[in-house]
């Protein structure tokens, strides 16, 4: 994979010019491509750089007004110009937490059916069959959530967990339209599965089989070569691809905003609407206009998605890069 | 071996004749393995299960959109019509975005793949930068785009939104065509160094040539993606009313099938509600069967060249 011809790396670059000839234009190609594609790169970092541009300076009168108290602050009232993003995070987290709570052990599971236990048969139709849920558009998820779903939810779920587990208070009384964060976090839930699922299956290739072999030669049980020798080996991946999956979860907006039910405040109940960062920003931007405190906030939260977007990016890649799967980590972020 | 002495006992400590069945300890251990295998089988099948129940619900209040009608009719009022407009719409800015993002993406997988040193900070921050676009939540990508053209230009527009879809699309075909240009031989790049030809024409001659299915591959996937996207368009390629039928990109706001299923959603008018499906199942099925038809062209040609 160098980028000198075979010649020049082995004979030196004199030998190499007095044996083939180069003329220009072949030169000229060179230089040429190499800087076309040198600029083709810039665009994504000059785009990035552009995003970060925009985001505060179009969130400049928020941001010159609040400063870091913004993201504490739970109240949300446009029309009397009182912008906080508390609860916005506060519904981004639980959303999240719902779909991970769900999704991961689901998502490990399936990647140690897909990469231990399933015949080979099975494994080359179920595992593109699961990566397929990541193909659905969000937005026929979420009219999906709403219609058929969220009545689902407020008709069967909600009594059953309040009857079952009511003594917890985040299970409180059942609400009528089944809009709320428990059922954001089911829709999100089912985005973050592939995911999560995808990766940790690739994750559990990578072990070696002299570890897996050795295990068994001793006597172990499926189990206690996954519990012994695969889990322990892969767990802070795992952990990686759990967060990569709820970064995706952070940032999903129009599933979610058709779902939530867009309600203000604090809530311990998760039959109770909610909003998040994104879902606040599809529903309530169209009705701003720029260069206002109201817009000014919502871009503000963009923001705050941004530097979320960054920490679990870096946290991901790091943990990726420490197992030498980079190649799968870039694959499955690609899905 | 001829006679039972040899173990030191008169008996043998096991019953040679009896089946060998698992007891006491190793039991508990096996049952209790095989009890996890069951269940992680089960999370497979719950995932397809998944897919099932809303492919089918898509699927099962959708399926009227098949007719021609649908598909080739403007819509007239609430829920009559077809939606025509919203296909050509999405298509154009789809088209458009990708033959934006499609030259800058390959263009930055070549350099990833042939031009930088694996080790070196530029690449290393260039794919940082990738994978944060890749992690963009899309709706900031909407606002991004809002900020840099909508607000000068005082109006939405398709070009916008167009604009928008590239962004997403972007990181994930350079991505991929990295991906695939790391597959191609090494030996392929050595033998064209080894004729003297030049980076550039081994690059565009064969090195590009022979990965071309698999960035065929992540280009359909992306744009099958792009082509599902909402949170992009909504504040760059509004579509107040659904009935519009603007396809100038350069003009104002083109309807598209995304905004139009959101719109609808958000109406709660149930008789809007069949047209949103109708157009749901068109774009599932789409995504999906591009989705199929690339994996199987990807498996095929994995196959050959695995048998090659």
């Amino acid at each position: 994979m160098s980028t000198r011809p075979f010649a020049q790396r082995y004979f030196g670059r004199g030998h190499s010019s007095s044996g083939t000839r180069r003329n220009p234009v072949t030169k000229t190609g060179d230089s040429v491509l190499r800087g076309l594609s040198t600029a083709a790169g810039l665009v994504a970092v000059l785009v990035l750089v552009g995003v970060i541009y925009q985001l505060v300076d179009n969130g400049q009168p928020a941001l010159s007004r609040f400063g870091l108290g913004f993201l504490g602050h739970t109240t949300w009232q446009p029309n009397f110009k009182q912008f906080g993003a508390g609860a916005l995070i506060f519904g981004t987290a639980v959303t999240s937490a719902i779909a991970g709570f769900i999704a991961a052990p689901l998502g490990i599971g399936i990647g140690l059916y897909l990469s231990m236990m399933a015949p080979r048969g099975v494994r080359r139709i179920v595992g593109p069959l699961v990566e397929m849920l990541a193909a659905i558009p969000s937005v026929i998820l979420g009219f999906w959530g709403v219609l058929v779903l969220a009545p689902f939810v407020t008709k069967h779920l909600e009594p059953w967990l309040h009857n079952t587990l009511g003594f917890i208070p985040i299970f409180g009384a059942p609400q009528s339209t089944g809009l709320s964060v428990l059922t954001a976090g089911l829709i999100l839930a089912i985005m973050v599965l592939p995911i999560i699922a995808s990766l940790s299956r690739d994750l559990f290739l990578t072990v070696p089989s002299e570890l897996t072999q050795g295990a068994e030669a001793l006597g172990a049980t499926r189990w206690e070569v996954i519990r012994g020798v695969v889990l322990p080996t892969t767990l802070s991946g795992v952990a990686a691809s759990v967060v990569l999956g709820m970064g995706r979860a952070l940032g999903e907006a129009i599933a979610v905003a058709q779902v939530i039910g867009d309600g203000n405040g604090i809530h311990t109940s998760v039959f109770d609407p909610g909003a998040t960062l994104t879902s606040r920003i599809a529903l309530q931007f169209p009705e701003t206009t720029p260069h206002t405190l109201y817009s000014g906030s919502l871009f503000y939260l963009a923001l705050i998605l941004l530097v979320i977007n960054l920490a679990t990016t870096l946290l991901a890649r790091g943990i990726a890069r420490r197992f030498d799967v980079e190649r799968s980590y870039a694959k499955a972020v690609a899905v | 071996m001829s006679d039972g002495t040899l173990m030191g006992t008169d008996e043998l400590p096991y019953d040679p004749t009896s089946p060998l069945t698992p007891t006491g300890n190793l039991r508990r251990r096996m049952i209790f393995s095989r009890a996890v295998s069951v269940a992680a089988s089960m999370a497979a099948y719950i995932a397809i299960a998944v897919l099932i129940v809303v492919v089918w619900g898509v699927a099962s209040r959708g399926a009227h959109a098949l007719r021609l009608n649908f598909l080739i009719h403007n819509p007239e009022g609430l829920a009559e019509g077809g939606i025509a407009n919203a296909l050509i719409g999405t298509a154009l800015m789809v088209l458009f975005g990708a033959l934006i993002a499609v030259p800058i993406g390959v263009l930055t997988g070549i350099y990833l793949s042939e031009f930088a040193s694996k080790k070196s900070r530029v690449a290393n921050g260039l794919k940082l930068a990738l994978d944060l676009l890749q992690g963009l939540p899309t709706i900031v990508v909407g606002l991004f785009i809002f900020g840099l053209i909508v607000i000068p230009q005082h109006k939405e527009s398709g070009f916008a939104g167009a604009i928008a879809l590239a962004i997403v699309m972007l990181p994930l075909i350079a991505r991929s065509s990295q991906e695939v240009l790391l597959t191609v031989p090494g030996a392929l790049r050595e033998g064209a160094d080894a004729l003297g030809v030049n980076r550039w024409r081994t690059v565009l001659g064969v090195i590009l040539p022979s990965a071309m299915s698999g960035i065929a591959t992540g280009v359909i996937l992306s744009t099958a993606r792009a082509a599902g996207e909402t949170a992009p368009l909504l504040f760059c390629d509004g579509i107040f009313n659904p009935n519009a039928t603007e396809l100038n990109l350069f003009g104002h706001g083109v309807p598209n099938i995304p905004l139009l299923i959101l719109t609808a959603s958000d109406l709660a008018i149930p008789e809007a509600f069949a047209r949103a499906w109708g157009a749901a199942f068109v774009l599932l099925l789409g995504i999906l069967l591009a989705n199929i038809a690339t994996r199987i062209v990807l498996n095929r040609s994995l196959k050959k060249r695995g048998g090659a």
